[in-house]
């Protein structure tokens, strides 16, 4: 019980947010130009470049679309799950 | 999980999918050169990142209330300048930013007086707003940052009513009173334009301040996917334009090759859906007069 | 008085003897507003920074909601803070009061006690410290000038060993603004006493970042105030250790509970600030004419300490309650307060209820020696 409810960052307290998709961003990687134009943009900072190509992290993204959307070339697909 | 971007501000936090104030706090925050201790005030971005026992913030980070995010970090920042100053730094000696967040109704209503007594102290501290345009935490009421026709919960569109009857309050024209080094407002859609003014207010060994578009998608009732599109219609229509007051010399930083009609932007949204009738046409053409009236008037002041 | 250290006698009115006590502390943030009576303490203080005799962070905020704001911020950060205030200042505190203690942070507050509106008043009585006794913060009250630097100093140590935010209060105008003589200590002895602050999870601490003021719903909240609560009972036996460790450098004793003759005493009259020392007087006065007569200062109003109380009341025939502030709608504070005392202990007891003094209005030894003798017949001495 923390004094104050003073409390320190802990990943594994932490809900992960995979959880609340219900749509499901794929990225196709031939189209993944790797301009990383979705990373910044994604809420919840689940997308890093791999080999240049844009990899999405199932654990935190929460499934909102907004990767597809900013996509210059629509390499990802929502699809449902 | 992107662990560069997210080394101030981690996943795992509950805002809604498809929120824009997460890009906006790691875009800020991304561009510190040094550590950063945060002040937020009550708000969306606060109740959704600290949610007991698990709290999304990497960096020191302090909620005290919803009107005195200001007035917090001035206590912060003066307890790092006397410490430092007698070799009682916890930690050992190093440079930090002192940065606030708060949301338009923690700072242009309820924190304004604390806000405007932090800037006049002259603390070294940078303000963000993500500018939602209304109380979206408890649920989508009005604030003074509310744009004018937009219903809410508080000003619902009905059969004796249009929405919102009151003009955006002029924020930054307020904070600008205060001759703070430097102001700006940027959107989320823009994150160059963005990322450079962050930098820039960052930079100030004073008081800085970033008025941020930050549109949401549960209130404003767009689907989870579009804050970024939407967010760059407000600018290409010139509903948001972006622009700095550097020692209070005002400019514009970008600005849409050919501008689009404010309805490209109002269509978009579910708060403004009721003003696309017959009976609320004059709304809209007043709102159009209004977005052309603001922005000729800030052209005005770049040209002084 | 104690032989081996020199000590320093002045004439100085209670706020200012707060200011002295706070320059030889020299707290490291002072956000600060103006509010009579409380007001010389600061531009006391302020002087002493102008002339370079102490290096204090004062913070002139806008308001008393930004001083409590911006102690708690820098709390938080790890330094000791001080600041002050009166009346409608600590009214408008009220909401930061209870995050301050929530938060289990040392801010030491002293205040001039001062009637709250409406209508308005700017003398001294009880009602705004009694409108935030629930707040958690402690509160101790001051009879006197030198009760007032003795207990800022003890104040200070105490709230950054509990690690709770504490109230020194002393009546305004009646106290603060009224020149007594006092001794004060060597600042050395005073330093050394106080010691520096060590925050346990300081917010500059970057390399170890933590979240103040999380979101504790349903299934946490509960248990952090019932935290909070322990933490808050068990400061009063860490008071009682500091003020014995202050009478070995001073003399002078402090504790819950000031008893004046009340060893033998029939009746007994309750009560605290600047009107005990009268209330002493005529004590006296009946003593010497044979009356049973006696009384117990309120020092440590919270946390209450009600067994220590009913042990001291328990002999008595009657109990003779003196509140300097209403509690409108039912019995005022310290009355309320001491029933409970005695029925915890089944003593049910003739238990009278005065109020007195409020918004400034004075009181008098014959007054107070009619209400021993029970010739007082209005609960309202004015």
């Amino acid at each position: 019980m923390e004094h104050g409810a003073v409390i320190k960052h802990d990943e594994t307290k932490g809900p992960k947010t995979g959880a609340w998709r219900y749509m499901h961003p794929e990225v196709d990687k031939e189209k993944c130009i790797g301009c990383a134009t979705c990373v910044p943009f994604c809420p919840e900072a689940s997308i890093e470049m791999k080999e240049n190509k844009a990899d999405i992290d199932y654990d935190y993204c929460k499934g909102c679309g907004v990767c597809a959307e900013v996509c210059p070339v629509k390499a990802i697909m929502m699809k449902k799950k | 999980m992107n662990k560069e971007l997210a080394k101030h501000f981690f996943s795992g936090h509950s805002a809604c999918a498809g929120c824009a104030f997460p890009a906006i706090v790691r875009a800020v925050l991304g561009e510190a050169s040094c550590e950063v201790v945060v002040a937020n005030a009550t708000g969306c971005l606060e109740v959704t990142s600290s949610l007991y026992p698990y709290t999304a913030w990497k960096t020191p980070w302090i909620h005290n209330a919803f009107e005195n995010a200001a007035a917090t970090i001035s206590g912060v920042e003066r307890a790092y300048e006397i410490m430092k100053r007698k070799k009682r730094l916890p930690g050992g000696d190093k440079k930090i930013k002192f940065v606030a967040f708060g949301g338009d109704g923690g700072t242009y209503d309820i924190g304004l007086q604390s806000l405007s007594g932090a800037l006049e102290r002259g603390h070294n501290f940078l303000y963000v707003l993500y500018d939602n345009e209304g109380y979206m935490n408890t649920g989508n009421q009005r604030s003074s940052a509310t744009p004018y026709g937009a219903a809410t919960e508080t000003t619902p569109s009905g059969r004796a009513s249009f929405g919102k009857t009151e003009l955006r309050k002029n924020l930054m024209d307020i904070v600008a009173a205060h001759h703070i080094p430097y102001l700006a407002q940027a959107n989320v859609a823009y994150l160059a334009d963005l990322k450079k003014k962050a930098q820039k207010a960052l930079a100030v060994e004073g008081p800085s301040f970033l008025t941020v578009f930050s549109p949401c998608t549960n209130n404003w009732k767009f689907p989870t996917s579009q804050y970024v599109a939407i967010a760059k219609l407000a600018t290409e229509t010139n509903f948001w334009p972006l622009y700095e007051i550097e020692n209070g010399k005002y400019k514009i930083t970008s600005e849409p090759k050919n501008v689009k009609p404010l309805t490209d932007f109002l269509k978009t949204q579910g708060r403004f859906k009721h003003l696309f009738s017959e009976k609320n046409k004059p709304v809209l053409e007043r709102m159009q007069q209004i977005t052309n009236e603001e922005f000729a008037r800030l052209v005005s002041l770049t040209e002084k | 008085m104690n032989k081996n250290n020199s000590t320093k006698k002045l004439a100085l009115t209670g706020g200012a003897a707060a200011a002295e006590a706070l320059k030889q502390i020299e707290p490291e943030v002072m956000p600060i507003y103006p509010i009579t009576p409380q007001t010389p303490i600061i531009e006391t203080y302020a002087k002493f920074q102008a002339d370079g005799e102490v290096d204090t962070e004062m913070i002139k905020v806008e308001s008393e909601h930004s001083a409590m704001s911006a102690a708690i911020g820098a709390s938080s950060a790890g330094a000791r803070v001080v600041t002050a205030t009166s009346s409608q200042g600590l009214a408008l505190m009220h909401e930061v009061l209870y995050i301050a203690s929530g938060t289990r942070l040392p801010i030491l507050m002293i205040i001039s006690a001062r009637a709250l509106g409406a209508p308005i008043n700017i003398h001294g009585d009880h009602s705004d410290v009694m409108g935030c006794r629930d707040s958690g913060w402690l509160q101790i009250f001051c009879e006197n000038a030198q009760e007032v630097y003795d207990k800022t100093i003890i104040g200070m140590k105490l709230a950054e060993k509990v690690n709770l935010p504490v109230m020194v209060i002393m009546d305004g105008f009646n106290t603060s603004h009224s020149v007594e003589n006092l001794e004060v200590l060597e600042t050395a002895m005073v330093k050394d006493f106080v010691g520096e602050r060590t925050a346990i999870t300081p917010l500059l601490d970057t390399k170890n970042p933590v979240s103040y003021g999380p979101v504790a719903l349903q299934n946490s909240y509960f248990e952090f105030k019932i935290d909070q609560e322990q933490a808050t009972n068990d400061a009063a036996a860490e008071y009682q250790k500091i003020a014995q460790a202050y009478q070995e450098i001073s003399g002078r004793r402090y504790g819950f509970f000031e008893t004046y003759h009340t060893k033998d005493a029939e009746r007994i009259m309750v009560l605290t600030g600047s009107a005990t020392g009268t209330a002493k007087v005529v004590v006296d006065k009946l003593r010497a004419k044979g009356e049973k007569v006696g009384l117990v200062k309120i020092e440590l109003f919270r946390p209450f300490l009600h067994q220590e109380l009913s042990a001291i009341l328990k002999n008595a025939q009657e109990i003779i309650v003196l509140d300097r502030a209403q509690s409108i709608g039912t019995t005022p504070p310290f009355y309320t307060e001491i029933v409970n005392s005695l029925y915890q202990i089944g003593e049910i007891k003739k238990i009278k209820s005065f109020v007195y003094g409020l918004g400034g209005r004075d009181i008098f030894q014959a007054q107070i020696e009619d209400v021993f003798m029970g010739k007082f017949k209005d609960k309202y001495i004015k």
